[in-house]
């Protein structure tokens, strides 16, 4: 039997500017992963990413990665999805400097 | 230096117009991003973690004062104000919005450059000796052989499709400046018996996750056919090269799976072929290059003032013997600005600075910089009664330290902070460790040592070829820090071996700390070097200082 399916969210890169965005509960996408919709049945995950594939002029790479309920909305469970909330550690730039 | 003729200069415009085209139909629809994703890549531009990068070819490190300026217009106008020198001697632009790259492709098409093959299974940008056309040591300046392969290889119909992508080095001193043993072709100048300059060649050499030093497949190769002979090896590795497995397709692999020997036959059966097909055809064109390359007309210089200045400040005497390099014109010096301030990102510059940068190569060096592997600047020629003014100039945009080749002057690739292939940090570790060790005030007295950080197995920072090298892994979901020791990126290079079980974040600059003061302890003296204490010593004393609490680490 496959794994345990853990609580996932649907992100990407935005087409035109390049950053990480989420796709939201109305079917549209988010540049703050608190408004993402947090998916936790496989089916269910799995319908959202081949509706944010099927929507290749507003992004690339769709993929699901895990998170876990917030009080704000959902939020990462491991690092490399923490840093794409956020931005790079050097200097202020990206979603940290847009907060 | 060599300058773009009227076909360089068409053919880069073509293809800046047809990527115009390109990023228009992918933005209006027209393309999905399975289509255009082939496309950006062929002109350098990535979708790293939060936003586009591109990849800018610094063809064999060399750069005239007006690109070095409109690199910076380039990083104000269009990105966020600095852009970064990577070790592949490129510049990399980390936020470029899609729509500008067509401009930004513009703006490098008008000082000659571009972003080309800086990406895909093709021949990428030639690297150099970052001392090329300068050196004391060198035998002849490289730059018109790269400049050749540059032409050759750029857009090379035989080519495009490569089992995987191919990097060339080339270095004119015996002295490797420019790890040629750790690429698929290293080109490193040396005499014959009867007093001729030709190419020692090596194949086969890489880093990654299958590290491998290249194997000499020819003694002496004369400079007259260097590039039928590089055709013949790329075209027998295009052939036998591995597509079915990407992790086995570099022609490291090909050489290791069929031996050095065989792989060497089948190239001197193609070179027969190539040889004569090319006839000498391309003599002529580097009869024209090297002409371009006729150094500058270095004027006479009186060393006085430059001395009587280190004796007067030292910490003008402390920069100037820490960052300076013989010329091969007594009265000239090759200095080497430090993009390593302790703090900083290694091989971040600001627009400010690469103006600046850009202000002094005029000034003071015949118009020309080079960028090096190791993620530094340098000034090639500079007449030694101008270096305390140049000196005082660097200090106010801090680009005067003093640390090149020291601990702090650390190669790390963009790691996790950027890269979307990386498994964890490696600027904020650089940047600690550099703070560390100038908190310490020990980094002089610890002499040469040369740290590499690499954010992934794929080993940008050239780990393996670092005398202490990191790699950043992630072990069950946390940053986690594998040492590497021994390695050497010389004419002398090998293969760093692994010292134990990796540190988490937290503790990587404690367990470097350590490390460095235990090779204090047992150097036979400050001329001992790290690496010489540790092929002397062999691993133990040095994981007795990395893991103390193992009691039979000996």
């Amino acid at each position: 039997m496959s794994r345990r399916f853990t609580p996932k969210v649907v992100t990407a890169n935005a087409l035109l500017e390049g950053d990480a965005v989420w796709l939201r509960a109305d079917g549209g996408w988010s540049r703050d992963m608190h408004d993402a919709q947090l998916f936790e049945e496989e089916e269910l995950a799995n319908e959202a990413l081949r509706h944010a594939l099927a929507q290749p002029d507003l992004v690339v790479g769709a993929y699901l990665a895990d998170a876990k309920a917030g009080p704000e909305g959902p939020v990462p469970t491991h690092f490399r999805e923490d840093f794409r909330t956020r931005g790079p550690s050097n200097y202020h730039l990206g979603k940290q400097a847009e907060a | 230096m060599y300058r773009y003729d009227d076909f360089d200069d068409a053919f880069v415009r073509t293809r800046v117009a047809q990527f115009r085209g390109q990023v228009e139909r992918r933005i209006d629809g027209s393309l999905t991003e399975d289509e255009f994703k082939p496309l950006r890549l062929m002109n350098g531009l990535y979708l790293q973690l939060h936003a586009y990068m591109l990849r800018v070819a610094i063809p064999y490190g060399t750069l005239r004062a007006e690109q070095m300026r409109q690199l910076g217009m380039i990083a104000e106008r269009w990105d966020e104000g600095y852009g970064h020198f990577t070790t592949r001697q490129n510049i990399q632009f980390n936020w470029p919005k899609l729509k500008d790259v067509p401009d930004i492709l513009e703006a490098l098409a008008d000082v000659e450059m571009h972003a080309i093959q800086t990406s895909g299974n093709t021949i990428r940008n030639v690297t150099a000796d970052h001392f090329a056309g300068a050196a004391a040591d060198e035998i002849e300046d490289p730059r018109p052989a790269a400049e050749l392969l540059r032409q050759w290889s750029t857009d090379h119909p035989e080519f495009q499709f490569l089992p995987r992508k191919f990097k060339i080095a080339i270095t004119g001193s015996p002295n490797d400046r420019a790890v040629v043993k750790a690429h698929d072709i290293g080109l490193r100048m040396i005499r014959n018996e009867a007093g001729e300059p030709g190419f020692e060649v090596l194949v086969g050499g890489g880093l990654g996750r299958t590290p491998m030093i290249g194997k000499v497949i020819r003694d002496f190769l004369p400079k007259e056919d260097l590039l039928p002979y590089c055709e013949a090896i790329v075209a027998t590795y295009n052939l036998l090269g591995r597509r079915d497995n990407k992790y086995k397709a570099r022609i490291k692999i090909t050489v290791h799976e069929n031996g050095i020997d065989t792989f060497r036959d089948l190239v001197e059966q193609k070179f027969i072929e190539t040889r004569a097909a090319f006839g000498g055809a391309d003599q002529e064109l580097l009869r024209e290059i090297e002409a371009a390359f006729a150094p500058p007309a270095f004027r006479a210089v009186d060393t006085a003032p430059f001395e009587a200045a280190r004796e007067a400040d030292p910490v003008f005497r402390a920069w100037a013997d820490t960052n300076l390099a013989e010329h091969k014109d007594a009265g000239h010096a090759i200095v080497t600005i430090s993009l390593k301030k302790p703090g900083a990102t290694p091989g971040d510059a600001t627009a400010e600075q690469m103006r600046v940068m850009a202000d002094l190569a005029d000034k003071y060096s015949y118009g020309e910089l080079r960028v090096s592997h190791e993620q530094n600047i340098i000034l090639p020629h500079v007449a030694k009664d101008d270096l305390p003014a140049l000196h005082d100039a660097l200090k106010s945009v801090e680009l005067a330290t003093a640390n090149l080749g020291l601990v702090s002057d650390i190669i790390a690739c963009p790691g996790m902070d950027y890269c979307a292939l990386a498994t964890a940090r490696s600027i904020p570790i650089a940047q600690e460790i550099a703070e560390r060790f100038e908190e310490l005030k020990l980094e002089h007295e610890i002499g040469e040592l040369k740290l590499k950080i690499s954010g992934c197995i794929n080993a940008c920072g050239h780990h393996h070829v670092g005398h202490i090298g990191i790699l950043g892994l992630d072990r069950a979901g946390v940053e986690n820090y594998q040492i590497t020791l021994g390695g050497d990126a010389t004419e002398t290079a090998a293969i760093g071996e692994r010292a134990g079980p990796g540190f988490p974040a937290e503790e990587i600059v404690g367990a470097i700390e350590r490390l460095v003061l235990g090779y204090l302890d047992v150097r036979e003296g400050p001329e001992e070097t790290f690496l010489q204490a540790y092929r002397r010593l062999g691993p133990d004393p040095f994981k007795a200082a990395l893991y103390p609490d193992t009691k039979d680490a000996a």
